[in-house]
């Protein structure tokens, strides 16, 4: 029994949700492989290889893939899937779309999203966002799957040395063509596994008020997020968005800030280690689920809670 | 052109879903329901193509009870021409849906599929990646924004890192973000008129498609509810639990 995962990665450097896919790999079998497809990828390559607990990394470079297209990496997963009985990917845009389009050229079903495996062949995924628990049973002759990163803890990044297998990429048509990308440039920690994520709301008011928010990020070394209504309102761009239908985030401390709770906003934060929630109105749902909550105004709370942080900071220094 | 706009019958978005007691799944008796939020927007999407000129007919099929006649009429109501239900009691994998799907278009012939990204109640985000791998068309998924040239379509694409821009042949599948525009509300005439459009039923039999599940639903449960906590009164309480109680900062 062999598990692969799908490295992902931007051919610069590996994303921290493979090491949680590895991590739930593990759970499945000892025997956990890596495809890293992609083009002048040889550091991504370096990197896998010196994750702890894989066995070997196969390695695809063919600037054909560099951009690494869901149709293009459905007829990788096709080719060598009759060497594994599951293959895992990261439950975020990169895994969930080309996951489902590989399992349906080998006629088998996905499971999506897991938080925990109980064996070979059951898993446990949230439904309804978070608001159900489901484990169920797949029958399939391998298993799809794609992971939730926020609920497996990641394995070490170094200390491995796996072997590294250079296979050949065997380009079918496709009808696709990358234009580009625009990727959202930021110093501070990604998102998906900042140590601490503090998020805006409607109750910004406006894009130029996320820089109060930024400022506190700066300060506490935390990526910034937002609802769905922020997003909407045009405040910040979609890679912030926290909920059902954005990224999922489990960071040890969440600080929402006018931000009222809907339950699509809390499907995607609710599993924060500690949560505090910042705002005017005492019934918003957001302070059900809070740690600590702060009834007040945030344009009064933020500028102060900055200052705050600055005198902890002397005194610690 | 034309286009076939799949849509879900789910548990209205704002209700807050109760698990059976039995562990079987969820309640479903006297619950309200509705279309699948970004199912919505891609109905718009086709309307406002149909509103341009550039699309000839939308057509809106869904998978499902009887009451998924409501879901389609409401699509009808925002202006979709006709619609197809592939009638069935049984609820349905989205491996499974994709076939009946690629069955609807093989009749159809459409030159683009629109489905929401996403549905809400099992969140599997698998259907239109499944149909595009089926027919093997190209796929667009999660998208913002879509631009339809003559025999290709531009979308921008929402993903983890910002936006990707790809250029798609037609025919071809696409799956709509929320962001993508935004439902218009069908008018009380209109709503009236949807009554009278076509809407075919087919028995799911009819179509010999097997639709027997590969992933068993063994229990259904509760999520762990998280306990409440404290109203703090001002900020330099807050930095003194975060620093002193829960020492996160």
């Amino acid at each position: 029994m062999s598990v692969l995962v799908i490295a992902e990665h931007n051919n610069k450097f590996l994303k921290a949700s493979t090491l949680n896919t590895v991590k739930a790999a593990l759970e499945i079998d000892a025997e956990v492989h890596v495809l890293v497809c992609g083009f002048n990828n040889d550091e991504v390559v370096k990197q896998t290889s010196a994750i702890e607990g894989i066995i070997k990394v196969l390695q695809i470079n063919d600037d054909l893939i560099e951009h690494q297209l869901a149709e293009q990496l459905s007829q990788v997963l096709v080719q060598i899937s009759k060497n594994y009985t599951h293959i895992l990917a990261p439950s975020t845009t990169f895994g969930k779309n080309f996951m489902p389009r590989a399992a349906a050229i080998l006629d088998v079903s996905q499971i999506s999203d897991i938080s925990a495996v109980v064996s070979a062949d059951t898993f446990i995924r949230p439904i309804y966002a978070g608001n159900a628990i489901a484990t169920v049973q797949s029958s399939d002759p391998i298993k799809f799957i794609t992971v939730r990163p926020t609920s497996f803890e990641p394995v070490e990044s170094s200390g491995g040395n796996a072997m590294i297998e250079k296979i050949t990429f065997n380009p079918e048509e496709i009808k696709t063509k990358f234009v580009n990308r625009e990727e959202a440039q930021s110093e501070r920690p990604e998102l998906g596994n900042a140590r601490i994520v503090i998020s805006g709301g409607r109750g910004l008011e406006s894009a130029d008020n996320f820089k109060l928010l930024n400022e506190i990020a700066d300060k506490l070394n935390a990526a910034v997020g937002a609802s769905r209504a922020a997003v909407d309102a045009g405040y910040i761009g979609n890679e912030c968005q926290v909920g059902q239908t954005g990224k999922m985030v489990a960071p040890e401390l969440y600080i929402a800030v006018g931000i009222s709770g809907a339950i699509q906003h809390l499907a995607g934060m609710k599993e924060s280690k500690i949560i505090v929630a910042i705002n005017k109105d005492e019934d918003a749902p957001i302070f059900a689920i809070a740690d600590y909550g702060l009834k007040a105004d945030l344009f009064e709370v933020l500028p102060e809670f900055s200052k705050e942080l600055d005198l902890l900071n002397n005194i610690a220094k | 052109m034309k286009i076939l706009v799949a849509v879900k019958r789910v548990i209205d978005y704002n209700v807050q879903i109760r698990v059976k007691s039995d562990q079987t799944g969820v309640e479903m008796d006297n619950v309200k329901m509705s279309m699948n939020p970004p199912d919505e927007n891609a109905v718009e999407e086709a309307l406002k193509l149909k509103d341009s000129g550039i699309a000839t007919e939308v057509v809106v099929v869904s998978i499902g009870q009887e009451k998924c006649q409501d879901t389609i009429r409401s699509a009808m109501a925002m202006g979709a021409d006709r619609g197809i239900l592939i009638k069935t009691d049984v609820s349905i994998e989205p491996l499974a849906v994709a076939k009946i799907l690629k069955a609807i278009v093989e009749k159809e012939q459409p030159d683009m599929v629109l489905l929401g990204k996403q549905a809400i109640d099992d969140d599997s985000n698998q259907t239109g990646q499944m149909l595009s791998a089926l027919l093997n068309w190209p796929q667009g998924c999660f998208i913002s924004k879509l631009g339809i040239n003559d025999k290709t379509i531009t979308i921008t694409r929402e993903i983890d890192e910002g936006l990707e821009h790809l250029e798609i042949q037609l025919p071809a599948v696409v799956t709509c973000d929320l962001r993508l525009n935004e439902p218009r509300f069908a008018s009380l005439p209109n709503i009236m008129k949807a009554k009278k459009k076509p809407l075919d039923v087919i028995a799911i039999e009819n179509l010999e498609i097997d639709i027997s599940p590969r992933v068993k639903f063994l229990k259904v449960e509760e999520p762990l509810a998280r306990k409440g906590g404290v109203m703090v009164a001002d900020v330099k309480e807050l930095i003194q639990k975060l620093k002193y109680e829960a020492k996160v900062i």
